[in-house]
């Protein structure tokens, strides 16, 4: 049963709009293997999991189950080949139990048997080692029981190939070796398994070979035992680009503000931000270089006031009078009765930067428009500004009255960061600011980010893009499952580095 | 394994979301969803009673408004009532329901202010003086219905329960309240006698102009709240995105605190214009449901207070219309009801076509190779 090639890509392309999503894609998955895909964010890992359960239907290309040919139109049809996959947020029904969510949507012959299906879950468990208790509801379980019942849900149907996308990334260290363990126990038994991450220990401890991808395109796939961290950060982050993003020499680099030992929990109590502890310097662009969801959202959260901290301090130097406050866990209109200007653009734009459906000028007016005694409202001022971003930054658009929400992304961005820039700050944390953007709107937004490094402004740019942070930044920190792994000088680091710290999320090193 | 290649045909009809719909085109289809459904009122009574069609509008015409014609205006003034008070419910609720808190509570609200004006006018009246009284009766009925409002925004604020069933259940202990409290002074007759102490003055001998120009004040100052203010503004952010709110540093609590507080203050001017202004008694059918034939006034004028008067306008006019059709041609009383139901299906109905527009399939594209 071993090595024999249970799945096959040829040649799959998968384009949405003018994104090339994945791009000539080539991969064999065998029968009692793991296969772990790696890549960076947006490398096209998941789409291409989506074409393969039948969620998303390639624009190119075939796909061989068991050496056939094979149309996967829809999840349903996936399953018809014994597919399953467990995607990264669960589909559950929270109020009921475990074994009511497994067979939901089966179509069993006979009559309705929770008891014969209690049985069949539990042989499931005992086979691979799964501990679940079919009478549970799902609002009542962790977060790996839940994904517990995800894979069993997928067994129960008889899948014999197995895709998980980012199974990890939810459970604690402990919980993902006991994971591993069951993935094993599958493999062993002849399923094939293939596992979509981003952690290259967990590739290197858990898989059998690893593809890599990048950018959508595939890289290749190497034998795991054959192959080295080395190795594969430079298949997964490519060779440098020169991108020719001017950076000049920070001027009499001053602190503006310190964070020390931040810890902060999420909603289901794990650990988000993990003893956290940096400085940022005025006059100088701090890159955060992450894999997504490592926790820079929270990080920029608690800064602005947005995020409650478990503890840990965040001070602010205050040019103006020399004093420093402790920003820790007040409101954002307590920072700004401060005196602090800080100035933030969210990764969420319209949703949490913007009001989606205001118009321009009603959008400049929400950093400003308390200003003054007067119960009413000024829109004289907001408006010469709103005409004035339109102008300086060549925003398309109607006019001031259009809703923001029908600009382009990059005119919507543009909007965003022209209105943090106006309120004149002295920290401006943007986040992913050039997600979605065109090349010359990428420059417009970089080139602001300088200008506001030149006039003194402290500046945390969130990247994705590790050629753009390079370029960028004077100073690189490296954050990976909530923990500061490495803070690295933007001009001399090079890329595998970077990559390397990103990937590390245990037992991090500090450099 | 079966092979299952589907072939796909285009449907026939697109379906494309507009992006670009300028506001008159967008209140012209409105104004055409109006039409149609007072043409449909017409063909559905003519065909159920047999009565010519035109003769359909014309009793409800003169049976809104009267013999208007002959100088004869009291009808006219009944139909600027039941709008104003309509209306009155509307702009209550409107600044809730622009920051997307679901006050389904006008009906409560309205009826503890005008519940706390009878208290006033009953239990002072006669002790002190009418200039006065009259002050203390509106000041009762608007803190009373703040109270009312501000209760479930202060349960949502600190647990986060949901304001519909809240508002809804503060309505039923509304209700009970005004039905002991008829007990207790209607003795056994469950009838307050009207008082005529604490009510407010009749300007003229026009009985309901005061009840008017109350609420016409009342439109423009929320239309100036809503659009020039800065809490206006702020209840605008909330309602599009808490997320955002927060961002810019809106205590949002707060917000919702206030915004009820004013909610409910305004149902109680309501209540108060129906205790003090109109009836001068009380009973647990005072407000009849229009608190929550408010919340549609609301919707559908999009929480703009003029579109607002037109929407209460239209309701008013096709509920006393129709009445008259059923009235005159021996109909249920329900088909008042389902007249207005008719035309709001149609406004809220043709919201689609403001969104988006329908096409019709074009000539088949080339199959790709």
């Amino acid at each position: 049963m071993a090595n024999q090639a249970a799945i096959e890509l040829k040649n799959i392309t998968k384009t949405f709009g003018s994104v090339v999503a994945n791009k000539n894609v080539n991969l064999v998955a065998n029968r009692g293997e793991i296969l772990s895909i790696l890549g960076e964010n947006g490398s096209g890992k998941t789409t291409l999991m989506n074409m393969i359960s039948g969620i998303y239907f390639p624009d190119e290309g075939e796909i061989f189950i068991d050496g056939e040919p094979a149309v996967i139109a829809s999840p349903k049809d996936a399953f018809d080949y014994k597919i399953g996959m467990i995607h990264q947020h669960f589909k559950l029904v929270d109020v009921f139990s475990a074994t009511e969510n497994i067979i939901l949507g089966l179509e069993e012959q006979g009559r309705y048997n929770l008891k014969a299906a209690e049985g069949r879950i539990s042989a499931i468990c005992e086979q691979y080692g799964f501990e679940l208790d079919p009478k549970k509801k799902i609002y009542t379980m962790a977060v790996s029981e839940k994904q517990t019942v995800e894979i069993i849900k997928v067994l129960y149907r008889g899948a014999d190939i197995l895709i998980l996308d980012e199974p990890t990334a939810v459970l604690t260290p402990q919980e993902t070796q006991k994971l591993f363990a069951v993935l094993r126990r599958m493999r062993d038994d002849g399923k094939c398994i293939i596992i979509i991450t981003h952690k290259l220990h967990e590739v290197l401890s858990l898989s059998d070979r690893v593809a890599v991808l990048r950018k959508g395109e595939y890289i290749g796939t190497v034998e795991t035992a054959k192959t080295s961290e080395t190795e594969l950060t430079e298949m997964m982050v490519g060779k440098k680009i020169s991108l020719n993003i001017e950076r000049s020499e920070p001027k009499d680099p001053q602190v503006r503000l310190e964070v020390h030992h931040v810890n902060c929990s999420n909603r289901e109590g794990a650990l988000v931000l993990d003893d956290v502890s940096f400085h940022v310097n005025a006059g100088e662009i701090l890159g955060i270089a992450g894999i997504a969801g490592s926790g820079q959202r929270e990080l920029l959260e608690v800064i602005a006031g947005l995020q409650k901290s478990d503890s840990g301090a965040v001070l602010y130097h205050n040019p103006k009078t020399g004093n420093v406050d402790n920003l820790q866990n007040k409101t954002p209109l307590q920072i700004r009765e401060l005196g602090v200007r800080l100035s933030f653009v969210p990764e969420d734009r319209l949703g949490m930067g913007l009001v989606g459906n205001m118009d321009i000028t009603d959008n400049m007016m929400l950093r400003s428009y308390r200003r003054g005694k007067s119960a009413f409202l000024e829109r004289k001022a907001p408006k010469d500004l709103a005409e004035k971003i339109i102008e300086d930054l060549e925003v398309v658009t109607p006019g001031t009255t259009t809703p923001v929400r029908r600009l382009s992304g990059g005119n919507v961005q543009k909007v965003l960061v022209g209105r943090e820039i106006a309120a004149s700050p002295t920290v401006l944390m943007a986040a992913y600011p050039v997600r979605g953007l065109d090349i010359n709107s990428s420059y417009t937004i970089y080139n602001l980010l300088n200008e506001q490094k030149e006039k003194g402004v402290a500046v945390v740019f969130v990247g994705e893009d590790l050629d753009v942070l390079l370029e960028l930044c004077d100073r690189i920190l490296v954050i990976g499952g909530g923990k500061v792994t490495g803070i690295v000088d933007g001009r001399t680091a090079t890329k595998e580095q970077v990559g390397l710290l990103m990937t590390k999320t245990e037992g991090g090193k500090q450099e | 394994m079966s092979q299952k290649i589907k072939k796909h045909h285009e449907p026939l009809i697109h379906i494309v979301k507009r992006d670009d719909l300028l506001g008159w085109q967008a209140w012209g289809i409105r104004l055409a969803a109006i039409a149609v459904g007072v043409l449909l009122i017409g063909v559905i009574s003519s065909l159920l009673t047999g009565e010519n069609f035109f003769k359909v509008y014309d009793i409800m015409f003169s049976g809104v408004f009267g013999r208007i014609f002959e100088g004869k205006t009291s009808m006219l003034w009944k139909y600027l009532q039941d709008t104003a008070i309509l209306l009155c419910l509307g702009l209550a609720v409107a600044p809730a329901f622009k920051m997307k808190f679901w006050n389904c509570g006008a009906e409560g609200q309205a009826l503890v202010g005008g519940l706390a004006a009878m208290f006033c006018m009953i239990t002072f009246g006669g002790k002190i003086s009418e200039f006065l009284l009259v002050p203390i009766v509106i000041a009762a009925s608007i803190l009373a219905g703040a109270i009312w409002g501000v209760i479930p925004a202060i349960f949502k604020a600190k647990w986060n329960t949901n304001e519909t069933l809240f508002t809804l259940m503060m309505n039923y202990m509304a209700t009970q309240l005004i039905a002991y409290y008829v007990y207790i002074v209607g003795g056994g007759s469950n009838v307050i006698t009207p008082v005529s102490t604490g009510a407010l003055p009749v300007i003229g001998n026009l009985q309901y102009l005061l009840n008017v120009l109350i609420v016409a004040a009342l439109t423009v100052a929320m239309y100036v709240f809503l659009r020039y203010s800065k809490q206006g503004y702020e209840i605008a952010v909330v309602g599009e995105s808490q997320n955002t709110a927060r961002y810019i540093g809106i205590n949002v609590k707060k917000v919702f605190l206030r915004t009820m507080m004013l909610s409910g203050a305004v149902c109680g001017v309501a209540g108060m214009l129906l205790v003090a202004g109109t009836d001068h008694s009380i009973n647990t059918n005072t407000v009849g449901g229009q608190g929550f034939t408010a919340i549609m006034v609301a919707w559908l004028g999009k929480f703009n207070p003029f579109v607002m008067a037109l929407m209460s306008g239209l309701i008013i006019f096709l509920r006393t219309g129709a009445a008259k059709v059923a009235d005159s041609n021996f109909l249920n009383s329900s088909f008042a009801d389902i007249s207005v139901g008719i035309v709001i299906l149609l406004l809220v109905g043709c919201e689609f076509f403001v969104q988006y527009s329908v096409r019709l399939r074009r000539a088949k594209k080339e199959v790709e190779a």
